[in-house]
């Protein structure tokens, strides 16, 4: 099996699961109880949530620990508009976005909140200038994703949190999920008031997730219940969750540290590949993570490439998964221009660090024979 | 181009006459304790300054290591080069590409403690200068407020080259002072007295007192969780827990309601000073602030302090409570010690303990008992744990991890 579909969800390191299953196993206290048990396990939790900090290089008391991606960008989202909510009610944000974004938008516009949605320019970049000259008055929240999902663009998130510090009235919320151990980022530097993570895209388990929130930042939980999480998130924690993540988390660092450069080569090879065949587009910028690739093969119904492709044990997707299944044509690409034909072919290969060479060079000479021979089928 | 070590400045202690010598000694074991995880790593310490050699390492990480280190005023990531002006153009030219970003300008601050050096200041900033200016295409001087300075410092044996200054700690180094004996009860105060008694060179000992089931496990892992804070310091602290269940209860029975604050205080008092004796101490640091709580009228601290003639040394004595807070925040004790959970001293709180107590009438109810005893037993049965800064010294938890 050739797995590249590591956006969609990447599989988790068999350490992690260790943990989680040592943790769950023989720590399985409530850390509000007050014995031993108890004890013990709020020990852990508390470690779990240093590590994170010191390899976010934030402090302990500014991480969340949350079911994943779309409850960080829901409490985000919706807990700082709520909270934040007599200040105005101007949101700025992407077309771009993920649907976690997207539908949360739809809903605070329900509840009288007005959205903008800045548009993106042929390569999938945000104008900084843009966000700009589209502040008002009663802008509360810019939120803008860090990497796409569907294409690996990374935004200019620096240069936009550098704009808005000199708002300091408006939130910056990142939609951070693809990003995380892919692309260089700090908080401080770049101004950024919440970032959201989530643990399945490195490596960690499903239902788990991270949501910084810069200190002294108030949201209005989502969850109402027992207090826990310094009362923005309650309901028990999930102990050996935040430990599995914690290590997740360190071990993708690692890996970023010492593999980066080897992705990039992989990236490179692909690229060229794609490029020597014909009527094939990539889609991704320069600009963008090593580990996505989008690209279209025009004429090619994407279902039937990606099934033809599962058949021989290589494994990517059309857009990004979420949506794979309901049909729809990539929003990314389309807000890109991309002409609804050629949209409607793309593919995303999307890299993890344990993927190497020889299954790259493999997986492309399947991906090229896959495409001529359905292009002789289909006549296209 | 890559530092090859780092340039320490010492501040306050190279004014210290005689004892200089011992200062740097001192110095040289923080920076030796703080630096153990790198291999490799060379000190060399000389009177004016000390240089730690990298051999490799990474300097970000050192730097980040050094920070906390009391005694070191400023310190900058350098490049030692032989005295030799093509060599020397060369590398600084190098040292200055590395940093430079489109748009960036610079200055050369040169300085000659070697003052028969072929070049004079003026000549160097001139020499170097000139030659930066011509090779980085784009790049401007400003003196005032450069983007970049390349420091550039002629000695005898080398020149030293640098670019960045980071503030160190300041103070004197760990132990330079002497040794004292710390009350840590877990709350705000005690953490931040504490860190202002090591940052003027003190080396402490913990000493917390233990009540189960009074006091719960977690009480305890507050104090040893502020103790690895204080140990990141310099590298070690080692905290005495006095198992004081009896000694508490005897008092509750013995003593008056409203007198029983102060006579336990007296009680943690002199079984501290007992600890400080044996461990060769010379005082004893409190994190009392005057007028906070009923144990810290002046009447409460006359009465209290009746028991011994060991100084006490209390740094947040005037201090407001807004401006400690402040630097429990900033040595990172705050989350800490905002954690809910009951101290020693909370659980047997009367319900009005007095605030203005008489030492005679304390003492008057002391008197029907002998604490003597139980206070030897209390110290011999203390649990002694020393603390390195890491996290959890528990190896299989830390596998979770």
């Amino acid at each position: 099996m050739i797995y590249l579909d590591n956006s969609a969800t990447t599989k988790p390191f068999p350490e992690v699961i260790e943990s989680y299953t040592a943790v769950a196993a023989n720590y399985f206290g409530n850390p509000s109880s007050i014995h031993r048990l108890g004890m013990e396990a709020e020990k852990l939790l508390m470690q779990a949530r240093a590590q994170i900090a010191a390899i976010l290089e934030v402090k302990p008391s500014e991480i969340y620990f949350t079911s994943g991606g779309t409850e960080g960008n829901n409490m985000a989202l919706k807990g700082a508009s709520s909270f934040y909510k007599t200040r105005g009610k101007h949101i700025i944000t992407t077309r771009i976005e993920h649907d976690s974004i997207k539908r949360v938008m739809e809903q605070l516009e329900q509840d009288g909140f007005t959205i903008t949605y800045l548009p993106v320019d042929e390569q999938g970049f945000v104008a900084v200038d843009d966000i700009k000259k589209h502040i008002q008055n009663d802008t509360i929240l810019v939120s803008i994703m860090h990497v796409n999902n569907e294409t690996g663009a990374i935004q200019e998130i620096a240069a936009i949190g550098e704009l808005l510090k000199q708002y300091p009235k408006i939130l910056f919320h990142v939609d951070g999920v693809q990003a995380v151990g892919k692309t260089p980022f700090s908080f401080k530097d770049h101004h950024i008031d919440l970032y959201t993570m989530s643990a399945h895209k490195f490596h960690g388990l499903k239902g788990n997730g991270i949501l910084y929130a810069k200190e002294g930042l108030l949201l209005s939980p989502l969850l109402a219940g027992g207090g826990q999480e310094r009362n923005m998130r309650s309901g028990t924690e999930n102990v050996a969750g935040a430990v599995s993540t914690a290590k997740a988390l360190r071990m993708q660092m690692e890996n970023y540290k010492m593999h980066f450069s080897k992705m990039q080569e992989l990236n490179k090879f692909i690229r060229k590949q794609l490029e020597s065949m014909d009527r094939t587009i990539v889609h991704s910028p320069v600009q963008s993570v090593p580990h996505i690739i989008n690209f279209s093969a025009e004429g090619i119904k994407a279902e039937v490439l990606i099934h033809a492709l599962e058949e021989k044990g290589i494994f990517i997707s059309t857009t990004s998964a979420c949506s794979s299944k309901t049909n729809t044509v990539s929003k990314t690409l389309l807000a890109m221009g991309v002409p609804e034909h050629i949209a409607e072919s793309s593919f995303r290969i999307s890299l993890a660090y344990e993927n190497n060479k020889k299954e790259l060079e493999e997986a492309m000479t399947v991906l090229k024979e896959t495409i001529h021979w359905l292009r002789g089928v289909m006549n296209k | 181009m890559k530092y090859d070590r780092i340039l320490i400045r010492y501040g306050e202690l190279s004014t210290k006459g005689k004892n200089r010598k011992k200062f740097v000694d001192k110095l040289r074991n923080s920076i030796a304790d703080a630096l153990s995880s790198f291999s490799g790593i060379k000190i060399d310490g000389q009177r004016d300054r000390m240089y730690v050699v990298l051999n490799g390492n990474e300097a970000d990480a050192v730097v980040h290591s050094l920070k906390n280190i009391f005694g070191i005023q400023s310190f900058s990531p350098a490049i030692k080069v032989e005295r030799d002006l093509e060599v020397l153009k060369d590398a600084a030219l190098e040292l200055v590409t590395s940093i430079y970003k489109d748009g960036n300008t610079f200055k050369v601050s040169a300085r000659r403690s070697d003052k028969t050096f072929s070049l004079d200041t003026n000549e160097l900033n001139h020499f170097f200068g000139s030659h930066i200016l011509k090779n980085i295409p784009g790049i401007k001087v400003d003196v005032k407020n450069p983007d970049i300075t390349l420091q550039v410092e002629v000695r005898s044996e080398a020149v030293y080259l640098s670019s960045e200054n980071f503030a160190g700690a300041g103070g004197l180094p760990t132990g330079a002072s002497g040794k004292a004996v710390l009350m840590l009860s877990g709350g705000l105060d005690s953490p931040v007295a504490g860190y202002l008694s090591m940052k003027r060179g003190l080396e402490l000992e913990g000493v917390h007192f233990f009540s189960p089931p009074f006091t719960s496990e977690r009480a305890k892992q507050k104090v040893v969780d502020i103790g690895n804070v204080l140990a990141s310091m310099n590298g070690r602290f080692v905290l005495h827990i006095v198992p004081f269940t009896e000694i508490q209860q005897l008092i509750h029975k013995q003593i008056p309601e409203n007198y029983t604050m102060t006579a336990t205080r007296r009680l943690m008092l002199r079984i501290t000073d007992e600890i400080r004796r044996r461990q060769e101490a010379l005082a004893i640091i409190t994190g009392e602030s005057v007028g906070q709580v009923a144990s810290q009228t002046l009447e409460s601290m006359y009465a209290i302090n009746a028991v011994t003639s060991t100084p006490i040394i209390r740094p947040l004595v005037t201090s407001d409570k807004g401006d400690i807070v402040d630097i429990a925040k900033q040595i990172g004790t705050y989350d800490i010690s905002i954690r809910p959970y009951e101290d020693c001293c909370t659980v047997f709180v009367p319900a009005s303990p007095k605030t203005k107590p008489k030492k005679e009438k304390v003492e008057f109810y002391e008197s029907f008992v002998d604490f003597e005893p139980m206070i030897k037993e209390a110290v011999d049965k203390v649990e002694t744990i020393v603390l390195t800064g890491k996290q959890e010294n528990n190896s299989l938890m830390d596998s979770l991890f």
